[in-house]
């Protein structure tokens, strides 16, 4: 389903739990954008990524409000999930139906009436990409570990969805190969915010939201001056997970797994 | 005063969503609330504390629960009236799916638990058909595709009843209930207040606590495995 151009996504300021307002003017989206969100837990990380997924519009929580290409957005974009252009996708979010993965893409693009069936195999393709757990069409959704899922659901958000918006809550822990997904995301002109405790993630994005007891504090933009910071911690994430697949493999670490820089 | 009658089975949310509203609207509305169940029931404990606001509850025991709550509706709007209340809530059990116990005159709510499975609503289609508004509850838990399917089995069942997806434990979404909460009308007289549909309710004589098994035991509404129709029999 083809959604109306959407050029920019707009949030106003709300306030924080003591009621005080947000210091920001506006934050805004646009395609090809990553913004990660970070701060301590309770500090209105989910609610800000919340706020955008239901369009808020001073009603929730929160205070903010969220336009589409400045205006508030019509209420069959807000309402019927299937003309909603965001996917949101947390580490609760699962297939729950006992279907195989091939039955469950089937499910979807039947629902979103398209005709084009070669579009079951590319997301399994993609899904690949981004797990090192491989995924086969004839495997049962309910079996799929945490990984394979949330990079199955992922795949499924860029292709059968073809969502602009992509919301992630969290979606970093245990066999996802992040950076394949973050570059495939901005492959595909995604509009991207994720809510992150990995810095290699938060160094990854372009501008980083600072939350602090429900308000966002600061928004920071690194302009490449973490360049050299995540060049190293890149290699750090590489190493560790290096050795987190050698030990699931059984091995036992002798040598030190590679150059830890 | 507007009247709210909530269905849904066990563990939809019903409550969740209550909750909500009593959040977002108590500072506006006097409410109060009837909770119907068949033996145990909490919520209007935890209601009157949480909000302070007047509850009540009523266990149907041998009952049928929504019968009793159909038998008990007049009495309840009566006790809300005379405490002032803007708005009664009726929360049903929930248990009987073939049930649907919305009137006219008021604002019929079913609430379902998209984790129930894309194929729940198939199979609750009294519950949902006359209801005025499906909320569907933990949609934050499912994927995108049983998303989209879920409204489209919901849709199936009810072409015209509203939907609203929520995750209810933070209340996203839940603005399109409350604008239509403030945008119903009062009861306009109570006494003309009658089922909006013929539901199959009734008192049996399992539920009643005969035990026995074979139709031959029984009276009422009676089926025989090669009878095709349903035959009555009274005692």
């Amino acid at each position: 389903m083809e959604h109306f151009a959407i050029t920019t996504i707009t949030i106003l300021p709300g306030r924080a739990k003591d009621g005080r307002s947000e210091s920001f003017k506006e934050i805004a989206l646009r395609a090809g954008d990553m913004i990660s969100i970070v701060g301590p837990t309770g500090s209105g990380k989910t609610a800000f990524i919340n706020d955008i997924e239901v369009f808020a519009s001073g009603d929730t929580v929160t205070g903010r409000t969220v336009l589409v290409n400045g205006e508030v957005p019509p209420d069959e974009m807000v309402r019927d999930p299937a003309k909603k252009p965001i996917a949101l996708i947390t580490q609760n979010t699962k297939c729950l139906a006992d279907l195989t993965v091939l039955e469950f893409l089937e499910m979807h693009v039947k629902a979103r009436r398209i005709a084009d069936n070669s579009r079951m195999a590319e997301t399994i393709r993609l899904a690949n990409e981004f797990t090192g757990e491989k995924i086969a069409g004839t495997m049962r959704m309910t079996s799929l570990s945490g990984g394979q899922t949330r990079s199955l659901l992922i795949a499924d958000a860029i292709t059968v969805s073809s969502a602009p918006i992509i919301l992630l809550d969290e979606v970093e822990s245990g066999g996802i190969f992040k950076e394949n997904v973050i570059s495939s995301l901005k492959k595909n002109n995604k509009a991207v915010i994720f809510v992150t405790h990995d810095p290699v993630l938060a160094l990854l994005s372009d501008r980083r939201i600072v939350m602090r007891n429900g308000a966002v504090e600061k928004i920071l933009e690194p302009n490449g001056c973490e360049t050299k910071i995540l060049g190293q911690i890149s290699g750090m994430d590489r190493v560790l997970s290096d050795m987190r697949e050698r030990i699931r493999a059984g091995e036992l670490l002798t040598d030190n797994g590679g150059p830890v820089p | 005063m507007k009247l709210l009658i909530f269905a849904g089975p066990p563990s939809a949310g019903k409550t969740a969503v209550v909750r909500q509203i009593l959040r977002q609207l108590a500072g506006e509305s006097f409410i109060a609330f009837l909770k119907i169940d068949v033996v145990r029931a909490f919520e209007d404990e935890e209601l009157k504390k949480e909000f302070e606001i007047p509850t009540r509850k009523v266990y149907s025991g041998d009952v049928c629960p929504d019968h009793t709550g159909i038998l008990v509706l007049r009495d309840a709007i009566a006790w809300a009236e005379d405490l002032g209340a803007g708005i009664l809530i009726v929360e049903s059990a929930g248990l009987c799916l073939r049930c649907t116990p919305y009137t006219t005159q008021s604002l019929g709510i079913v609430v379902l638990s998209a984790v129930g499975g894309t194929n729940s609503p198939l199979k609750m289609t009294p519950m949902i058909a006359l209801a005025d508004i499906a909320v569907v509850t933990k949609v934050d838990l499912i994927s995108q595709a049983e998303k989209e399917v879920f409204r489209e089995r919901v849709r199936e069942v009810a072409p015209r009843v509203d939907i609203i997806e929520t995750n209810a434990v933070h209340g996203t979404g839940l603005r399109y209930l409350l604008k239509a909460i403030r945008n119903m009308p009062e009861i306009l007289c109570a006494d003309d207040i009658v089922l909006k549909g013929m539901p199959p309710l009734a008192v049996c004589t399992i539920c009643a606590g005969k035990k026995e098994i074979g139709w031959q035991h029984h009276f009422g509404i009676l089926k025989t495995l090669d009878g095709a129709d349903d035959l009555y029999r009274g005692e």
